[in-house]
């Protein structure tokens, strides 16, 4: 007994040394939660994609790949979303680039930069269905003005919902590029110049490769949201074609057709394609950079 | 500054400008949609008038929505603030063996596309009767929640020197005591800042709530959603007085969140925290 007793201290003692004991309970409630609602659901997602009413282990996959239209809404997809993420990513640069230093306005530079995380899908929905519809401001001050002699088609297709993932992700995208590259030591620049590097040489030498990881995180984020874009392809897009997302594709599959393994099967194809983007992303920046980005992160 | 005089600086502001002028055009379109009596072909509506609001809170049973999202809302904070400050005080302090497995575990749902686990998430709390009610609406949202208010926490507790909790300890403090007396003050402005992020979060939701609610236990924007989707059923304007009230909502939010937080700051804070 005496033994026993002395081998479960010792026991608790050599956990202790590795950092084990009764403390790390403290994490029990969240990983209950991240076990019994992300982890569990997701597997039996997984198996329920492979559990079809009929046609084997595979044929909902099958079925999603040999199907055109089913399929293509993977590149319909990609080329929404990486064309956004893209474009917020790089007009961000030069804009934080301009708003490193301090001057008067930032803070409400700022403030009014995040204001349209607050819009809402179909505030933003509405809002370009009014102002950019035929009949709406933008397309009459061109016409007004002589511009254009039709009004151009802005909605109802792929360049309504491409506006809208602009107008929710790029406020997103450019805190993020600010922060990363307010995070940077401007000392570096200033050393640069006095041994005669022009802005140009700078910014290719010293702040872009400094910035690398932090473009490389802000694309993910910005490529997830826009990814995963449903309701404004509903909104202001064409679901039925020219942006038919895989949301939609998903959200069809489970909830008007009622084939939960079919629509299990897109939720992890889809899961697979942003995550081989986002190892693609990761991994092509490890070859370029690894290191720490120096400043105050 | 001399940069400014240099003409790519004016490129890069005049593409600003020109973004902001548009923003305001389209959320002005709305807001005077929402104001107006008939609009076809015109500058601006025939008339003023209120009987959109009007309408949209009648008919529309706008009360009872927002009742749902508040309370959902207040749910989902209270309970992902329960859950998350001790896992990240754990993650801020400790070493231990699957440290870097945990986090990686905690970022995913926020990596990943609601969609994606949604479905599955959505079928499983059908499965077991939960989806369809406010509990179904609230588990959904506690997903991306719980992580997303321990990778906001963690680097706040890491900035709290662990020299005063070793003192308490010193003076015989527990576990607990130490967490009510010591840690609980200290990371009160961490907390509400992770507490508004999350509100600011779940109210704006779509996905998930969207996959679990049923027609009781809609929040704002799936029921928003679902009034413009079923298009001709409601006055285009009506839902132009639905959309100005969410983002009013969340506007006023936003503000508070912003005179607790500065925007910049915290996600460089998050950013630490990413193991990628």
């Amino acid at each position: 007994m005496a033994a026993a007793t002395g081998t479960r201290v010792a026991l608790r003692h050599r956990l202790a040394e590795r950092g084990i004991d009764r403390q790390l309970l403290l994490l029990g409630p969240a990983l209950l939660f991240v076990v019994v609602l992300f982890i569990y659901p997701f597997f039996y997602g997984i198996g329920l994609s492979f559990q079809p009413a009929e046609g084997g282990a595979f044929a909902a996959y099958r079925s999603f790949f040999t199907d055109a239209y089913e399929r293509d809404t993977i590149a319909t997809t990609l080329w929404l979303a990486l064309p956004v993420a893209l474009l917020n990513v790089g007009a961000s640069v030069p804009i934080a680039y301009r708003m490193r230093g301090r001057f008067r306005g930032k803070r409400l530079l700022t403030t009014v930069l995040v204001v349209p995380i607050t819009l809402g899908t179909v505030l933003t929905a509405q809002g370009l269905l009014n102002f950019l519809g035929p009949t709406g401001w933008f397309n009459r001050a061109l016409m007004t003005s002589g511009v254009i002699e039709e009004p151009l088609r802005l909605t109802h297709n792929y360049w309504g919902v491409f506006f809208s993932l602009v107008i929710t992700g790029f406020p997103f995208a450019f805190l993020l590029v600010l922060s990363y590259l307010s995070g940077i030591d401007p000392t570096l620049e200033k050393a640069a110049a006095t041994l005669g590097a022009g802005w140009a040489q700078r910014f290719r030498r010293i702040t872009l490769p400094l910035l690398a990881p932090g473009l490389a995180t802000t694309f993910c984020l910005t490529f997830v949201l826009a990814f995963s874009v449903f309701p404004s392809a509903v909104l202001v897009g064409d679901p039925a074609g020219e942006t038919r997302v895989i949301s939609i594709a998903a959200w069809h599959a489970g909830y008007e057709q009622y084939d939960y393994s079919k629509a299990s099967a897109i939720a992890v194809v889809m899961g697979l394609v942003e995550l081989v983007v986002i190892a693609v992303v990761l991994g092509w920046r490890s070859l370029l950079y690894t290191g720490s980005t120096g400043g105050k992160g | 500054m001399k940069v400014a005089a240099r003409p790519a600086a004016w490129i890069v502001w005049g593409i600003v400008g020109f973004f902001f002028v548009n923003l305001a055009g389209l959320v002005l379109s709305v807001v005077v949609s929402s104001f107006g009596k008939s609009w076809f072909d015109t500058w601006l509506p025939q008339g003023a008038t209120t009987q959109w609001y009007g309408e949209a809170w009648r008919d529309f049973g706008l009360l009872p929505v927002l009742l749902t999202t508040l309370q959902v809302s207040a749910l989902v904070v209270g309970l992902s603030v329960l859950v998350g400050v001790p896992a990240s005080y754990v993650l801020a302090r400790r070493a231990f063996p699957g440290r870097g497995v945990l986090y990686l575990l905690f970022l995913l749902p926020i990596l990943m596309p609601p969609i994606t686990y949604g479905i599955p998430l959505a079928t499983v709390l059908y499965k077991y009767g939960f989806a369809g009610h406010l509990s179904g609406v609230v588990l959904a949202n506690l997903v991306p929640s719980v992580p997303f208010v321990i990778l906001t926490l963690t680097p706040f507790i890491e900035q709290i020197d662990p020299a005063i909790e070793r003192a308490a300890r010193m003076c015989g403090a527990g576990t607990r005591q130490v967490f009510v007396r010591i840690l609980a003050p200290m990371l009160v402005p961490g907390i509400l800042a992770a507490s508004v992020l999350v509100l600011v979060r779940t109210v704006g939701m779509f996905e998930l709530t969207f996959l679990t609610a049923g027609p009781e236990s809609q929040t704002l924007v799936v029921a928003l959603y679902n009034s413009m989707s079923a298009a001709g059923i409601r006055a285009q304007q009506s839902v132009d007085a639905m959309a100005v009230i969410y983002t009013g909502t969340m506007l006023v939010l936003l503000v508070v969140a912003l005179r607790i937080v500065n925007p910049t700051q915290l996600v460089a804070r998050v950013k630490e925290e990413d193991p990628t």
